[in-house]
């Protein structure tokens, strides 16, 4: 079970899958930076990035719209942002019925350009998961000067998530077949039913601790030292060098088409 | 659903280059020291323990109890792993489980990835620590104190990330301070009592089943530096709120916001949950509410430290 919730990897063999996944992360990042770096109300410039992350999509064998609609996710955040409606300098459009609070042009182009900063950047991390198993990004990181023993915990962590999250969603299930209730009675108190959730918490938490001093104990059976050591699966072939330039270009060339204008 | 974004998950784009690069620098700094302590104090066990227990995190967040009007309280984690385990090992738990998220389920963007575990590892897990150990301290070790610690600690941890989601927010001219910081700090005024509930409650379980686990302290203390950390980090803070404020050209938003009354209307409307949770007196609602903040955290830590000597105090009259 639970595919979905560890595992965003949708395998395959396309000319996305098959590069090195340190071309893939930087590139990823370089069209996040991008976006980030795009002035507001630049919407070429968005509608290039938009077209290059569409580009790569269909190239992956993601389709079109994989991940322009798996992208909202991040969209709730928003509401954080959207008071800059209301409050950047310009001509009024129209009020808010009862707060009659003005709605300027300006505004709106501020905020239009945050979401779709997000969610241009969301979307390039969606292909990055995406065509990349998590296993070669950690691999990447490593190599890409990230602390060894963080991406050591960050394996580790991603390797035992579906089975903590599995505990969890027993502890979850026994608790609902234990919360019976009449209709017409009184939900039991907040208080108490915040401790039911911590004393979850505390169960699953020396789950967790008794099963990480089992895991030390089959590792240093098998011989570990305290070194992570990995294999170097992947070499830059003149491909990935190609790749990472397009990358470059990409996403140079989104920033300067956002600043001339 | 199992999976829900946070609310101080910041997505890419909603901070400058500028900003998120000095949370990176930060975290790093930060990343790499905690490092350097788990490492001397749990050896070859770092990578074992830390990675299952930041699996724990990530599966406790999805634990959850209903609240009212649809809305849980649920757990974020930092101030129980800064409990249970100590300050430097809560820090390194919650980088991973903030860059999983990051990485695999885009829940926080990347380029900001440095504020986001500031806000939720660092911050929550100095700040939760640092109140535990305080009302331990003043109201003694008894488990009472504990639990009131814990609870007090992990509401205080969620108030000050979400103050410092709405600095960053501000800073990054996303959302104007005089918006963002009510708004966070009145939300997750109440979302903390779901952590602190929790928090304690977790704690409670741990001493009933466990107790060395929770008697000698931590897995992996490390108290060295954690007060500078907790200081430096809230008075950079406490700097960054006000620089926009106090240069001599206010930020153009809050210009025309007074300018509008969007300030006044605003105050009576929609966010405010708590009635009068910005202080009357100071005319500037940014500092104005920073200070109710700093008000709010000082009441919750007296009414913590009452409990625990009461409640002590019972226990030995029984006894």
């Amino acid at each position: 079970m639970h595919s979905d919730l560890t595992d965003q990897y949708r395998p395959g063999d396309s000319l996305v899958h098959r590069l090195d996944p340190r071309v893939k992360a930087v590139g990823a990042l370089l069209l996040i930076l991008a976006a980030s770096l795009t002035p507001s109300g630049a919407w070429p410039a968005f509608g290039l990035l938009l077209l290059i992350l569409t580009g790569v999509g269909l190239v992956a064998g993601l389709g079109p719209a994989f991940a322009m609609k798996r992208a909202f996710v991040a969209l709730p955040f928003a509401l954080a942002a959207l008071p800059i409606l209301f409050t950047t300098p310009g001509d009024s459009l129209l009020r808010l019925p009862i707060l009659h609070w003005p709605v300027t042009a300006p505004g709106i182009e501020r905020f239009g350009s945050l979401l779709l900063r997000m969610w241009l950047a969301v979307q390039s991390g969606i292909l990055l998961t995406a065509a990349t198993p998590f296993a070669d990004l950690t691999w990447a990181l490593g190599e890409l000067h990230m602390p060894r023993p963080l991406v050591a915990i960050v394996s580790f962590m991603y390797r035992y998530l579906f089975v903590l999250a599995d505990e969890a969603l027993r502890l979850l299930r026994a608790r609902s077949a234990r919360s019976a209730a009449l209709p017409g009675r009184r939900r039991p108190p907040v208080v108490w039913q915040g401790r039911v959730a911590g004393g979850m918490v505390g169960s699953l938490f020396l789950r967790a601790l008794e099963r990480s001093e089992r895991v030390y104990a089959a590792m240093v059976a098998r011989g570990y030292d305290g070194q992570v050591r990995l294999l170097r699966r992947f070499s830059m072939s003149s491909l990935d060098w190609a790749a990472l330039a397009a990358g470059a270009a990409a996403a140079g060339l989104v920033v300067l088409a956002g600043h001339l204008r | 659903m199992l999976l829900r974004p946070e609310a101080l998950h910041i997505p890419d784009g909603f901070l400058t280059p500028l900003v998120a690069a000095v949370g990176w620098a930060l975290a790093v700094l930060l990343i790499l020291t905690a490092l350097r302590q788990t490492q001397r104090q749990l050896g070859e066990r770092q990578v074992p323990l830390m990675g299952v227990l930041a699996a724990f995190i990530f599966a406790a967040q999805a634990i959850n109890f209903p609240v009212a009007a649809g809305t849980s309280g649920h757990l974020m984690g930092g101030a129980l792993a800064a409990i249970v385990l100590g300050p430097w090992a809560a820090t390194l738990i919650m980088t991973a489980v903030i860059a999983v998220q990051g990485l695999l389920f885009q829940d926080g963007g990347l380029l900001v990835m440095g504020w986001n575990i500031l806000n939720m590892g660092v911050f929550t897990a100095f700040s939760g620590y640092f109140v535990y150990r305080l009302v331990q301290r003043v109201a003694g070790s008894g488990g009472a104190a504990r639990m009131a610690g814990a609870f007090a600690g992990a509401w205080v941890s969620v108030e000050v990330g979400a103050t410092a989601t709405a600095v960053e927010l501000a800073v990054s001219g996303t959302s104007p301070l005089s918006f963002a910081l009510p708004a966070m700090a009145a939300v997750h005024a109440l979302i903390g009592v779901g952590e602190g509930l929790i928090t304690a409650g977790a704690l409670a379980s741990l001493t009933a089943t466990r107790p060395e686990v929770v008697r000698s302290g931590q897995v992996a203390p490390g108290r060295r530096g954690a007060g500078f950390v907790l200081v430096g980090l809230l008075a950079a803070l406490l700097v960054a709120a006000l620089s926009p404020l106090a240069s001599p050209h206010p930020d153009g938003l809050e210009a025309v916001a007074q300018a509008q009354g969007f300030l006044s209307s605003g105050r009576s409307a929609p966010f405010e949950i708590l009635p009068g949770y910005l202080l009357p007196s100071i005319d500037n609602p940014g500092v104005a509410t920073l200070a109710a903040v700093g008000l709010g955290t000082l009441l919750v830590f007296v009414v913590a430290v009452i409990v625990g000597r009461v409640a002590a105090r019972r226990t030995i009259d029984t006894k």
